[in-house]
C-alpha cells in the first residue's frame, strides 16, 4: 500500500511482513526508530509470534540472534555506526556459521570525534566479515531489499546486511510502498534451516577447525558468495515478477549508455548524482550514473558492462581507508577494461555533511577537463586544515585538532547541518 | 545346593549390608539404587561421550560430565548446551571429532548466555519450551569477559541455566590471571615476584553473590568433591524457569601445578577450610550451606597447589604466614558469613 512514511517505518513494516519470529533490539541513533517500530508491533500484536528482546549490546543483539538463528528461527537486529563495531566479533561469527541472520545497517560515521550523521565508515568496516551486503538508494528500494534479504539469506544459508543511509533514508519521509501480507508470504517461504539445534537430532555447531580445513572452509563461503551472486540477479527477477517493480540485483544505471563519464556510488547519494545528471545531459556532457546496490558480493561483470567504454571513471565514496584513499574505488578499478580509462576517487560526505548537486557538477567538469585528481576530498576547507598544520608544526603542544579547528570555523559550523 | 538346581532364578542377589560410619568411605555403589549418582546408571545419556582431549585430572571435565547428565535426566533428553571459548569446547571438539551427544553449539567466548537466550527464544517461539537450555562457560568466559551478556540474561530472566567450570584463572592460553583468581595465586600475569607475591588481594569478583543481586530465582555452588550435591543442584536448578546460575569450583592440574589425582581432594579441602562456601540461594536469600565436615586450616588446601608453593619453603612449612593468614581470614569470614561449622548444616 502506498503510503508517506518515515523510512525507519517503512523498514519496519517491510521486517514484520517477512514475519521475524527473534528481534533484538538495542538504541543507537539513527538505526533506533526501526527496531522501536518492530516492538510496538509486537507489543501491539500486530505482528505474532514474535519475541522482541531488549538486549544490553550490540554484541549480545547479534549474539542472541545467532542463537535464535541456529535454533531454527527467522532473526532480525538493527545497528548502526560504533553498534556495528561492538557488535563485529559477532558478525563474523554468524557469517562463519552461515547463520541466515538479516540485520539493517543505519549507515553512520565512526568517531572519533564523535558525530551521529551518515556516512559508510560502518559499513566499510565489515567488507571482508561474509555478510551479503546491500545498499539501499531510496527507502522503496530499502523496503524492497529487506524481503528479498530473508529470501536470499535463508537459501544460502548467509546472513545479510541491508545498508540505508542514516538520516538520509532512515529519517526522511516519503512515498513508499509497503508489500501486502499475503504478497510477501507468496515471495518468502518460512524458514527451513540447513541444520538447526533438536534434541532429536543432536548436532555440534561451531567446533575447532585447524590448518588442514580451515582455507577450504574459507573458499567454500567465497564460493557461497559467488553463488550469491547470482542469485541476487534471480531474486530480483522474482520479486520484479512477484510485486510489480524492479528493486535490487546487482548495480542500477542512468545514462551510461553513451555516457563518456562514469559516476559510481552507494547508497542515497546516487539521487543528487543522478540529479546532477539529468543538468548536465541538458547542457550536452555525456555522464552516466552506477549505483552498486550489491557491494558483497561485488558485481565485478555486472558493473564492468555499465562502466563500458566511458574514459573517466568518479567514484563518489562516503568513507575512505585513511593512509591510501578509496575502498570501493579498489573494487571499481577491476571492473574498468580499458587502460587508458581514468579513476578518481571523490571522497564525499563524510559524517554528515551534504552532497550538492553543485559538488558533483563541479566534479564531473573537472574530470572531462582532466583537472580531477586521483583522489580528492570534496569540499575540504584547505583553509582550516593548514591553519591547523601550521598550529602543529610551530609548537608541541598545539592541543586538540578537532576542538582547534571547530574554534576556528565558530558556532556556524554545527547551525549549519 | 545352587540357586539352579533349587529351581530358582540365577539372577538373584543378595543384598549387601553395609554400615555407615560417619563417612562417604563406603562409597556409590552400596548406596540405595535411588540415591545413587547418574553416572551409575547404564542408560545414562553421556553427553560427554569419552575420547574427548582434557587433562588427565581435569575437573572441568569432571564437573560437566554430571552436570549436563543430570540436567539431562531432569529434562528427559530435552536440552540444548551452548558453550562459551575455552578449555571444555576446545577438548570436546577438534573437528570433525565431537564429544558432545546433545545438541550443542559453541560461538564465542563473551556471549554464550546471549546465544542461549537466543536458543531460549527460538524454542519458545517455535512452541517447544519444553526443550530446556543449559549455557557453559570457565570463568573468564563468566566473570570477565561474558559478564556483560550473562548480567543481561539474568536481568532479563530468560530461561537459561548458566554454568560456571570455575578453575580460577585462563587455563586454556596458558594459565593468566581472571577476575576469579584467588589472592596470592600464581599465574603467568601474577608472577610471584615482587613485595606481593602472586595475585594481589582486593582484588576479583564473587560471582554467586553478583548473580543473587540480579534477584534470578537459584544460584548455588558446588564442587566436583561432592557429584551428588552437584547433581542435586542442576536437577533443583532444572525445576525453576527463568535465570540460573551454577557455579561449580573444577580444580586444573595444570594451572594449579597439582597432582591430577588430588583433583578432587583439593576440591574438598577448599570446601572443608571455608576458602569455597557451597550453598544454595533462591529468589536472592541463601537457603542452605554445606556446612564443613572436617575443619581444616587453608594451608592444607594451599600445600598440595604449586600455585601457592612461593608461600612455603623447601620443606612444606609455611614461609609466608603474613599472606596464609590473610587467606585464612577469608576462610574464617565465609565461615562465619555461611554458619559453616553450625550442627545442623552438617
Amino acid at each position: 500500500m502506498l503510503s508517506q512514511l518515515e523510512g525507519s517505518r517503512a523498514v519496519a513494516e517491510a521486517v514484520a511482513c517477512c514475519r521475524p519470529q527473534v528481534v533484538c533490539a538495542y538504541p543507537i541513533t539513527p538505526q533506533t526508530h526501526i527496531v522501536e517500530g518492530i516492538g510496538a508491533m509486537v507489543k501491539s500484536q500486530q505482528l505474532e509470534h514474535c519475541r522482541f528482546i531488549n538486549v544490553e549490546s550490540e554484541f549480545a543483539a547479534m549474539s542472541v540472534a545467532i542463537g535464535a538463528s541456529a535454533t531454527g528461527a527467522r532473526a532480525y537486529t538493527a545497528t548502526a555506526s560504533q553498534g556495528l563495531l561492538f557488535m563485529i566479533e559477532a558478525v563474523y561469527n554468524a557469517a562463519g556459521l552461515g547463520l541466515p541472520v538479516v540485520m539493517t545497517l543505519a549507515n553512520r560515521t565512526i568517531g572519533a570525534p564523535i558525530n551521529i550523521w551518515n556516512d559508510h565508515s560502518d559499513a566499510m568496516a565489515v567488507r571482508d566479515s561474509g555478510w551479503v551486503m546491500l545498499f539501499a538508494e531510496d527507502n522503496q528500494t530499502a523496503v524492497d531489499l529487506h524481503i528479498q534479504a530473508f529470501r536470499l539469506a535463508e537459501e544460502l544459508s548467509l546472513p545479510v546486511m541491508v545498508c540505508v543511509d542514516g538520516y538520509v533514508l532512515t529519517h526522511a519521509t516519503e512515498r513508499v510502498d509497503v508489500p501486502a501480507q499475503e504478497q510477501v508470504d507468496a515471495f518468502l517461504p518460512p524458514y527451513e534451516p540447513r541444520q538447526v539445534l533438536d534434541p532429536a537430532d543432536p548436532v555440534s555447531i561451531g567446533a575447532m577447525v585447524g590448518p588442514e580445513a580451515f582455507t577450504e572452509v574459507r573458499y567454500l563461503a567465497h564460493a557461497t558468495q559467488l553463488r550469491a551472486l547470482e542469485r541476487i540477479g534471480e531474486v530480483a527477477t522474482e520479486f520484479a515478477e512477484t510485486f510489480g517493480r524492479h528493486s535490487g540485483g546487482h548495480v542500477s544505471t542512468y545514462h551510461v549508455e553513451d555516457a563518456e563519464v562514469v559516476v559510481v556510488a552507494l547508497g542515497s547519494v546516487l539521487g543528487t548524482i543522478k540529479d546532477a545528471t539529468d543538468e548536465l545531459r541538458d547542457d550536452g556532457t555525456r555522464v552516466g550514473v552506477v549505483g552498486i546496490t550489491s557491494f558483497r558480493p561485488f558485481p565485478l561483470d555486472a558493473l564492468h558492462e555499465a562502466i563500458g567504454d566511458a574514459r573517466k571513471v568518479v567514484v563518489i565514496e562516503r568513507a575512505f581507508s585513511v593512509g591510501f584513499g578509496g575502498v570501493l574505488s579498489i573494487d571499481v578499478g577491476l571492473a574498468i577494461s580499458d587502460a587508458k580509462a581514468r579513476l578518481s576517487t571523490v571522497v564525499a560526505g563524510l559524517g554528515g555533511r551534504a552532497v550538492t548537486e553543485a559538488g558533483i557538477i563541479g566534479v564531473v567538469k573537472d574530470a572531462l577537463g582532466n583537472r580531477l585528481e586521483a583522489l580528492r576530498f570534496l569540499d575540504l576547507d584547505k583553509e582550516v586544515v593548514n591553519r591547523e598544520l601550521a598550529r602543529m608544526a610551530g609548537t608541541r603542544r598545539s592541543g586538540l585538532s578537532t576542538e582547534n579547528m571547530v574554534r576556528d570555523l565558530g558556532t556556524v559550523a554545527s547551525g549549519a547541518l | 545346593m545352587s540357586a539352579a538346581e533349587n529351581g530358582k532364578p540365577m539372577t538373584t542377589t543378595q543384598p549387601v549390608k553395609f554400615y555407615q560410619v560417619g563417612s562417604f568411605a563406603v562409597g556409590n555403589r552400596l548406596v540405595d539404587p535411588s540415591q545413587r549418582t547418574i553416572q551409575a546408571d547404564a542408560a545414562r545419556a553421556n553427553s560427554i561421550t569419552s575420547g574427548h582431549r582434557g587433562c588427565q585430572g581435569c575437573g572441568e571435565a569432571l564437573g560437566a560430565r554430571y552436570v549436563l547428565d543430570a540436567a539431562m535426566r531432569a529434562t528427559e533428553g530435552k536440552l540444548v548446551a551452548v558453550n562459551a571459548t575455552g578449555c571444555l569446547e576446545v577438548f570436546t571438539t577438534p573437528y570433525p571429532e565431537t564429544s558432545w551427544q546433545l545438541p550443542w553449539i559453541h560461538s564465542l567466548f563473551g556471549n554464550a548466555a546471549s546465544v542461549a537466550t537466543g536458543v531460549a527464544a527460538a524454542l519458545e517461539i517455535r512452541g517447544r519450551d519444553d526443550v530446556r537450555v543449559i549455557a557453559q562457560a570457565g570463568d573468564g568466559g563468566t566473570v570477565d569477559i561474558g559478564f556483560g551478556c550473562l548480567s543481561g540474561m539474568f536481568e532479563r530472566n530468560d530461561d537459561v541455566l548458566f554454568v560456571c567450570y570455575d578453575n580460577q584463572a585462563y587455563m586454556n592460553t596458558g594459565v593468566q590471571r581472571s577476575g576469579a583468581t584467588p589472592p596470592a595465586a600464581r599465574t603467568a600475569t601474577t608472577e610471584t615476584v615482587g613485595r606481593e607475591p602472586g595475585n594481589p588481594f582486593g582484588q576479583g569478583k564473587d560471582l554467586p553473590r553478583l548473580a543473587m543481586a540480579h534477584g534470578i530465582r537459584y544460584v548455588a555452588t558446588a564442587t566436583v568433591a561432592d557429584l551428588h550435591d552437584l547433581e542435586a543442584k542442576v536437577e533443583r536448578a532444572m525445576g525453576f524457569r527463568g535465570a540460573r546460575y551454577l557455579h561449580v569450583l573444577v580444580p586444573c592440574p595444570l594451572g594449579w601445578s597439582s597432582a591430577p589425582e588430588d583433583t578432587i581432594r583439593i576440591a574438598r579441602l577448599a570446601k572443608e577450610s571455608g576458602l569455597f562456601p557451597v550453598f544454595e540461594a533462591v529468589d536472592g536469600e541463601v537457603t542452605a550451606a554445606s556446612g564443613i565436615r572436617k575443619l581444616v586450616p587453608v594451608e592444607e588446601y594451599l600445600r598440595l597447589q604449586g600455585r601457592f608453593r612461593h608461600l612455603f619453603d623447601s620443606s612444606g612449612a609455611v614461609a609466608r604466614s603474613d599472606v596464609v593468614a590473610r587467606l585464612q581470614q577469608s576462610a574464617d569470614a565465609n565461615i562465619e558469613k555461611f554458619g559453616l561449622l553450625r550442627r545442623e548444616m552438617v
